[in-house]
């Protein structure tokens, strides 16, 4: 097996590979290693790449698989985003605030996709403490779109989304708090499924905004996303937020029937200034439905238009708070050369800090501080009510919402840097997903410019069954999935 | 409304980030201009409705107090900035 023969490779076909000994972990994980060698230089994926524990894991997965002990993740090379820790292996966030810094612990996700055999091939680059739209905020590095190197790979998740779609890794974990997974998967081309908060534990992920975070797969398919979301998924005691929930076989929901599947279509979701190739993308794709027998119908949630600006409340707000915990004691940066504790603190933040997450905690600060507290917090609280409500009464009408993930394609490195509202603006589609806490996903459904379209499908809370089985069934019906960028 | 350069100092001291005189100058145009942004919330109707604080509806979760063994100092203190022996070393808090 060489780099090449890893383009494309989903987690199912790599699995049976491994399960008919055509190939072993090791050699797949060679071949992944390669092809990170091949191409990083064009996409800067990473920030860490960890071949060493990646060899030590695919040696051992060798030695279950080859004693008939694997699962269906057992062997397979993967990614995880930065801001998963991972004991022994730098998890940065992509901030100078925690360069270097080294967990002594696992996140529950690492812990339960090494339980299961997984092999890690390296960290993933994001937007500075998951914040932002394109991963241009990372304090390390710029990552390129893999259809095209002088575009964005869309953000916060740009690192995991890129590596998938040059085909760096099999799979790959985001997080998502306001689309960072689902965003990133559309402008690369791949899938991105975000659950339902509170389905996969957040231990370990380092926190952003603790009542929107979830974890998720980035993945070449819909059955890979229905795999890894088996290996990740379930109660665990260390997350307070986690749902005690039987979790059901998530593949055996791909049933590719959606005969009488109730598809509901939101108008706020196609908004005046968004790119008409997306739009007539996602027309496409609700034809697709109905010919699979799908009944498609309009509909309203007049709220939509108010999550921008909740979102953007409550998400600083809520980051304001996690990260006060950087002062500089006890990890990370630590500025020398000052003399008492407060202008150390002021000075570690000022320079351990980038821009961007330091216009969040200000804004958050803001927000909640003393005069402002219930014209801006409490008023985006409420309105998060109205807008889960909202969401809540769709899904007693319709089993699915279809709507577009991103306004537009992939935009220019740079195009938006100055401008945070535009920048902001990426996430308008994906926000009400977090707010509500249901789970949605992104997919291929088109391409313009040569650059890929990406498809958003939610569902009511623990749905996704039904959100899996549909976007597979529209998946399996097109051919979008299987394109590659040539990595020119 | 534009948010004036002592506003923008007395959030910068709350949230404890240092800034430089020309930070302030650009935090006041990008943060009134966000802020601005948020006024449409005021149009929303929310007379009687109650905040979310998480989507999913949570009781408080307790478990047993049991003893269990806790993480090693040694990795506790793995990336403190400044140690001396088993403490992190930190500046003077009165001076």
């Amino acid at each position: 097996m060489d780099s090449s023969d890893v383009i494309g490779l989903t987690a199912h076909r790599a699995r049976d590979m491994l399960a008919g000994r055509e190939v072993s972990s090791v050699e797949l994980t060679r071949a992944v290693l390669d092809r990170i060698a091949h191409v990083e230089n064009r996409v800067n994926a990473f920030v860490t790449i960890s071949e060493e524990l990646a060899l030590q894991q695919a040696e051992r997965a060798d030695a279950d698989l080859s004693r008939g002990d694997g699962g269906p993740l057992t062997g397979i090379p993967m990614v995880l985003k930065d801001n998963l820790c991972t004991r022994g292996v730098p998890t940065t966030c992509s901030s100078r605030m925690l360069e270097g810094f080294v967990p002594t612990y696992d996140a529950t996700v690492a812990h339960r996709l090494y339980d299961r055999g997984a092999v890690l091939v390296g960290k993933g680059n994001l937007d500075e403490f998951a914040m932002g739209s394109s991963t241009e905020n990372s304090a390390f590095k710029k990552t390129c779109n893999p259809w095209d190197p002088d575009r964005v790979p869309g953000g916060s998740s740009g690192g995991p989304a890129a590596a998938i779609a040059a085909s760096e890794g099999i799979y790959a974990l985001g997080s998502d708090t306001g689309g960072s997974i689902r965003q990133p998967a559309a402008l690369c081309g791949v899938v991105g499924l975000k659950p339902t908060y509170g389905l996969v534990s957040r231990y370990g992920l380092i926190a952003f905004a603790s009542s929107l975070d979830q974890i998720g797969p980035l993945t070449h398919d819909v059955t890979d996303a229905a795999l890894v979301l088996n290996g990740i998924a379930g109660y665990d005691p260390k997350d307070s937020t986690s749902i005690d929930h039987d979790v059901p076989d998530y593949g055996a929901s791909l049933t590719g029937d959606i005969k009488g599947l109730r598809v509901g279509v939101p108008k706020e979701y196609f908004i005046e200034g968004m790119d008409p190739a997306v739009e007539a993308a996602v027309r496409e794709v609700l034809k697709v439905m109905e010919g699979l027998g799908a009944t498609v119908e309009e509909t309203s949630l007049p709220h939509t238009p108010y999550a921008l600006a909740v979102y953007y409340i409550i998400a600083p707000s809520e980051a304001s708070a996690n990260l006060a915990r950087y002062d500089g004691v006890k990890y990370g940066y630590s500025a020398g050369g000052v003399g008492s504790m407060w202008d150390a603190l002021e000075k570690t933040r000022q320079e351990g800090f980038g821009p961007e997450v330091k216009r969040r905690i200000m804004l958050g600060t803001y927000a909640l501080s003393a005069g402002y507290y219930d014209a801006y917090y409490l008023k985006a609280q409420k309105v998060r009510t109205l807008i889960r409500r909202e969401m809540d009464e769709a899904f007693q009408r319709f089993d699915v919402l279809v709507t577009p993930t991103s306004p537009s394609v992939a935009f220019k490195l740079g195009e938006k840097m100055d401008d945070p509202i535009q920048m902001y603006l990426n996430d308008v589609f994906t926000q009400p997903a977090n707010i509500a806490g249901v789970p949605g996903i992104s997919l291929p459904c088109g391409m313009a410019q040569g650059l890929p379209i990406g498809l958003q499908i939610m569902a009511g809370h623990l749905r996704e069954p039904t959100l899996l089985r549909a976007a597979h069934a529209y998946e399996q019906a097109t051919e979008w999935h299987t394109l590659q960028p040539e990595l020119k | 409304m534009k948010l004036s350069a002592d506003e923008v100092r007395h959030i910068a001291l709350l949230a404890r980030l240092g800034t430089t005189d020309n930070d302030v100058e650009t935090m006041r145009d990008q943060l009134s201009n966000i802020l601005n942004h948020f006024d449409v919330l005021q149009r929303v109707d929310t007379e009687g409705v109650e905040p979310t604080g998480h989507s999913v509806d949570l009781e408080s979760v307790m478990r047993e107090d049991r003893i269990g063994p806790s993480q090693p100092a040694e990795d506790t203190l793995a990336n403190a900035p400044r140690r001396e022996g088993d403490y992190v070393r930190v500046r003077a808090v009165l001076e």
